[in-house]
């Protein structure tokens, strides 16, 4: 209790531009939602585990019932049934966030390329076949980005954690991740794959346009 | 002859070297496993002193105590150290020492066996090391991502440590493990059946079995990178029709299993310790041994849960992310089973339990984490983040050093036969326990606000500066308590108190000797009627010292111990042990030739130490042996039982079976990984197929029939007691036919670097020449024994093991002919 009042005030004292649990797109509001439901669940299942454990310490009457109820109760039922229920309704739940997410047909889908590198990286736009931008990413808000993720060199990943998960960029591969930025707006996005001595500040950011701002970037206004 | 007199004769038969030579030459279990634990700490504490240089690094922003050049380095031996130098050998060392005493044997299978794992261990370690002290060591990570840890990456030597030093030490972990398995199997007390086994010795059973299929990936993987950075071989490399994801998936192959690898005999430990400090016996041991088979399966399915973030398609990652759930399973059968054996006993907080239930308020925590990461969404976010650090040390340092440090606490009477005196053990566990907590609990909470794992520093404003150094102060308290630790184990291992026989009046067989335990274990052999014989009997330790149990009178000088039926226990044959020597050692050492050979890249050194290590070899299994079968002899109480080397399947040839299991799996992840990357790797088909010559052709099929039937043909006559050289002379035949065509296979490459396909054909063919040149070797080496009269009727085993091996090299010369040419025939 004690603890958990620290970390939110933590929390509350200190700034967000990398935090998933403050999301600034579909994506990412998911997921955020789902580490609260997990949070929740874990904290339960594990007071219940520890009061079981002290409970287990406390004087009573040896031998008060056979081996044969206690296997029954113990590990039929706190064992296997219980785990299993709460699995499987996790299971099911993770999964259909994760179809949810997965980059799927879309009328104004807009698709970009990020390719990384020791330790830099240039975005490129399908519909602008000659710009190349290095190290910002514009993207227009309210809109969903497929980023098209490839590595000129070693792995890296593709991480803006307000936007969405992070996505590998694996040699001789081609990712594609589905961001969107609900608002106008920078967010800060980072490589999250170790990549070597120049790992920590291989950064780059994102930045959500709206539809003048958008507008203006395509028409080579925004350099 | 009473039992001062039997003591004294066993001690002079057992006894190892005095003085210095001791530690060189001693192939006793004890000793050997006391080397293994030390080293092992020795380890731990090294790796200690690294995540403490990280600590203090992370501790305030823009830290200038270290640069990314050093911090890498760090990080990457922190987590090579744990894992490779520390977790496992700590595994290894608690079973070599203590397996024998729990099952009422007087040894392990293969006492020199047990010493040369140990000595690669040494070795291979001290190459890290040097590494590290000469500031060369690895930097790109413990889990070694090509291409960042190849040539492109990093073209200097660092990951040449890593690659071939792990290796190195990886023979050690698959000796033991099939030293563990066929003791665990093979030698047991009388009367002993698999129900009535200690739970430890099932779970370190499972261990063994998954090392010897879990670490063949990881070698394999080491091999085909160290051949790619020494050679070119660009199995990795995609422009050549390579893949780094290959080595993503070799590696988490071996990875995922490893965890489990870890955490099982941590569990076996618990299962062993909470019920005596319960005052009962485990609940649902049935139960408990199903839910540790469950887990050492599954894990092998689960491996692709480290990889949810490099783009695999959603449907498999479902898969996995379903197997991944599916293990909290067996684990929660397992916490209930010993939350419900506490809850029918009557617990007493000695020492061992405090850190039982430390263990359970850390690792509950551990496996609750470890199913929010199976989930895939929340994966993508915290993945490579601080969370996973947290998540990880909460499982390993929960599931595996405080059950390791209950272990500790609760065998130390037994390996020292002192009580402890001085009552320093509970300040260090309340001080290892909050500053565990105190370190890794808000580590959760900074990885969140997505401070990723590796980084060397952070900027001042990021947010994450108080909790870092929160965990940075908890993470110097924990030390401290680790250093208490020791200093408790030092002083109370010298203070002379003696302490009593059976301290938790437990009813294992390891308190039914004299602790300090003797060289011999027990002055004669135990028959057991329950899984608690002690408990059952507790007079037995005296019993068995005054020479009522089997063996008890020392026979010609030789170290003696019984062999049983696996199934069922029923003793049916004596072990007769070889005596003290340095050849382990030697063996090792000249073994260490190939591995620095290919360090250093003095490549004429390899094929020197490879001679080296085949005259040793050929030494090694030559001193074993008579010219005479000698029949039955007396076991004790009228039982006449054959020496186990006049059997069919002595220990040797149960111990080939298992090696030939990691062999087969080491195998097939060839296979696997061929298939992968004609499949999914680009730039695929190769610029052109191998074709194959029909000479060479017909000699591996010539050499696949004719080597396993003269053998056998061999075996045969010799049963008959007739002469063998006419079905060994067509064994030999056989073999050479089987070098032609694993040569022609490796012919018909004539440049390995060109594209990934000609190197793994390389790499299929040399597997398949090595095992044909090994089969044509050990047939060579039967001629010579049969011509020097070693191969009475009975004392096939040798012939047998042979049988083994030319059957194995026949069936992978066909299937690797198979695979090489069938693309070129096809098309």
């Amino acid at each position: 209790m004690c603890l958990s009042t620290l970390t939110l005030l933590l929390l509350g004292g200190c700034t967000q531009e990398l935090s998933i649990m403050h999301p600034a797109g579909p994506a990412a509001a998911t997921i955020a939602t789902l580490w609260w439901v997990l949070l929740v669940g874990a904290v339960a299942i594990f007071t219940l585990v520890m009061v079981l454990l002290l409970l287990a310490f406390r004087a009573r009457d040896a031998a008060d019932s056979s081996d044969h109820s206690h296997e029954r109760r113990w590990i039929v039922g706190l064992g296997l049934a219980f785990p299993v229920t709460v699995l499987a309704a996790l299971l099911v739940y993770g999964l259909s966030i994760g179809e949810r997410l997965m980059p799927s047909a879309a009328p104004d889908l807009v698709t970009v390329g990020a390719e990384a590198r020791q330790w830099a990286w240039r975005f490129t736009y399908a519909d602008l076949p000659d710009r190349e931008t290095h190290d910002v990413l514009h993207i227009p808000a309210g809109t969903p980005i497929d980023v098209q993720i490839t590595t000129a060199d070693v792995i890296h990943s593709f991480w803006v954690p307000r936007l969405a998960g992070k996505l590998d960029a694996i040699p001789g591969h081609v990712n594609v991740l589905r961001i969107e930025a609900d608002l106008p707006g920078e967010y800060d996005g980072v490589s999250a794959e170790f990549s070597g001595v120049g790992y920590r500040a291989h950064e780059f950011t994102v930045v959500a346009h709206d539809s003048a701002g958008w507008s203006a970037f395509i028409a080579g206004e925004i350099p | 002859m009473n039992a001062l007199r039997r003591h004294r004769a066993l001690s002079r038969i057992w006894a190892s070297d005095r003085s210095w030579r001791r530690g060189f030459t001693t192939v006793n279990h004890s000793d050997i496993g006391r080397m293994f634990l030390v080293l092992a700490v020795v380890y731990f504490f090294i790796g200690g002193i690294l995540a403490m240089l990280i600590r203090a690094q992370l501790a305030s922003p823009r830290s200038p105590f270290m640069g990314p050049e050093i911090y890498n380095q760090v990080f990457t031996m922190h987590g090579t150290i744990m894992m490779f130098l520390f977790a496992i050998p700590l595994f290894e060392g608690l079973a070599v020492y203590f397996l024998p005493k729990l099952l009422g044997a007087r040894d392990l299978a293969f006492p020199r066996l047990t010493a040369f794992g140990f000595w690669c261990y040494a070795f291979g370690g001290s190459m890290l090391l040097f590494s590290l002290v000469a500031g060369i060591a690895p930097d790109s990570g413990w889990f070694m991502y090509p291409p960042l840890s190849s040539t492109l990456g990093s073209p200097g030597i660092n990951p040449d440590f890593w690659l071939i030093g792990i290796t190195f030490v990886e023979i050690s972990a698959i000796c033991a493990a099939v030293e563990i398995t066929v003791s665990i199997l093979r030698y047991r007390a009388a009367g002993m059946s698999l129900s009535r086994m200690p739970i430890f010795a099932w779970y370190a059973l499972i261990t063994s079995l998954m090392i010897l299929t879990g670490f063949p990936p990881l070698i394999l993987g080491s091999l085909l990178l160290e051949l790619e950075r020494a050679f070119g071989m660009p199995f990795f490399q995609v422009e050549h029709g390579g893949d780094s994801l290959l080595w993503q998936h070799l590696f988490w192959l071996f990875g995922h299993p490893e965890v489990y690898i870890i955490f099982l005999p941590a569990a076996g430990v618990i299962s062993t310790i909470l019920p005596v400090m319960a005052r009962t016996t485990l609940l649902g041991y049935w139960w408990v041994v199903v839910a540790a088979i469950a887990l050492g399966v599954l894990s092998f399915g689960i491996w692709v849960h480290h990889m949810f973030a490099t783009g695999i398609p959603h449907l498999a990652l479902a898969f996995f992310s379903a197997a991944s759930t599916l293990v909290a399973v067996p684990t929660g059968i397992q916490v209930f089973a010993w939350l419900g054996t506490i809850w029918k006993g009557r617990p007493q907080m000695h020492l061992p339990m405090l850190w039982v239930v430390g263990f359970f308020a850390t690792f509950v925590i551990g496996g609750l984490t470890g199913v929010m990461v199976a989930v895939v969404p929340f994966d993508w976010q915290v993945h490579d983040t601080a969370f996973v650090t947290a998540h990880l040390h909460y499982v390993l340092v929960g599931g595996f050093v405080f059950p390791m440090l209950a272990a500790l606490y609760y065998w130390m009477p037994h390996m020292t036969g002192r009580r402890r005196f001085f009552k320093l053990g509970e300040a260090a566990f309340w001080l290892v326990f909050i500053g565990f907590h105190g370190t890794f609990l808000l580590m959760h909470w900074v990885g969140l606000l997505g401070q990723r794992r590796r980084i060397d520093t952070y900027d001042a404003g990021s947010g994450w500066e108080v909790i870092n150094l929160i965990s940075s102060v908890f993470s110097f308290i924990m030390a401290i308590g680790f250093v208490l630790v020791l200093i408790d184990v030092i002083v109370n291992a010298a203070v002379r108190s003696r302490g009593p026989r059976n301290p938790w009046r437990a009813g294992s067989l390891e308190w039914a000797m004299p602790i300090p335990p003797p060289a011999y274990n027990f002055a004669s052999l135990p028959v057991v009627a329950s899984r608690d014989a002690l408990a059952a009997s507790p007079d037995l330790a005296v019993r068995l010292a005054r020479g009522e149990g089997y063996l008890g009178t020392p026979r010609d000088g030789q170290r003696e111990t019984l062999t049983v039926d696996i199934a069922a226990g029923t003793p049916n044959g004596i072990v007769v042990y070889p005596r003290n020597t340095g050849l382990p050692m030697l063996m090792a050492f000249v073994t260490g030739g190939v591995f620095l050979g290919m360090l250093i890249k003095a490549y004429w050194l390899i094929p020197l130490a490879g001679i080296g290590v085949t005259a040793l070899a050929l030494r090694w299994v030559w001193t074993l042996g008579h010219q005479a079968d000698r029949g039955l002899q007396d076991a004790g109480h009228g039982l006449m039982l054959p020496y186990a080397a006049e059997t069919d399947d002595p220990p040797g040839w149960w111990g080939s079976v298992f090696l030939l299991l990691a062999n087969a799996t080491f195998f097939g992840c060839l296979l696997f990984g061929y298939a992968f990357l004609w499949t999914v790797a680009p730039n695929w088909p190769p610029p052109a197929w191998a074709t194959a010559g029909w000479i060479s052709l017909a000699s591996v099929a010539m050499g696949a029939i004719v080597g396993p039937f003269g053998i056998r043909w061999a075996i045969f006559t010799v049963r008959r007691g007739r002469k063998s050289a006419v079905g060994l002379g067509a064994a030999l035949v056989g073999c050479v036919g089987l070098i032609a065509g694993a040569a022609s296979v490796l012919m018909s490459m004539p440049d390995p670097t060109r594209h990934a396909y000609d190197a793994t054909v390389w790499v299929l063919g040399g597997y398949a020449l090595f095992h044909a040149a090994l089969a044509t070797l050990m047939t060579g080496f039967l001629l010579a024994r049969a011509a020097c009269g070693f191969m009475p009727p009975r004392r096939l085993g040798e012939a047998r093991i042979v049988q083994l091996w030319i059957d194995y090299a026949a069936f992978i010369a066909l299937v690797v002919v198979a695979v090489t040419f069938a693309p070129g025939l096809l098309s």
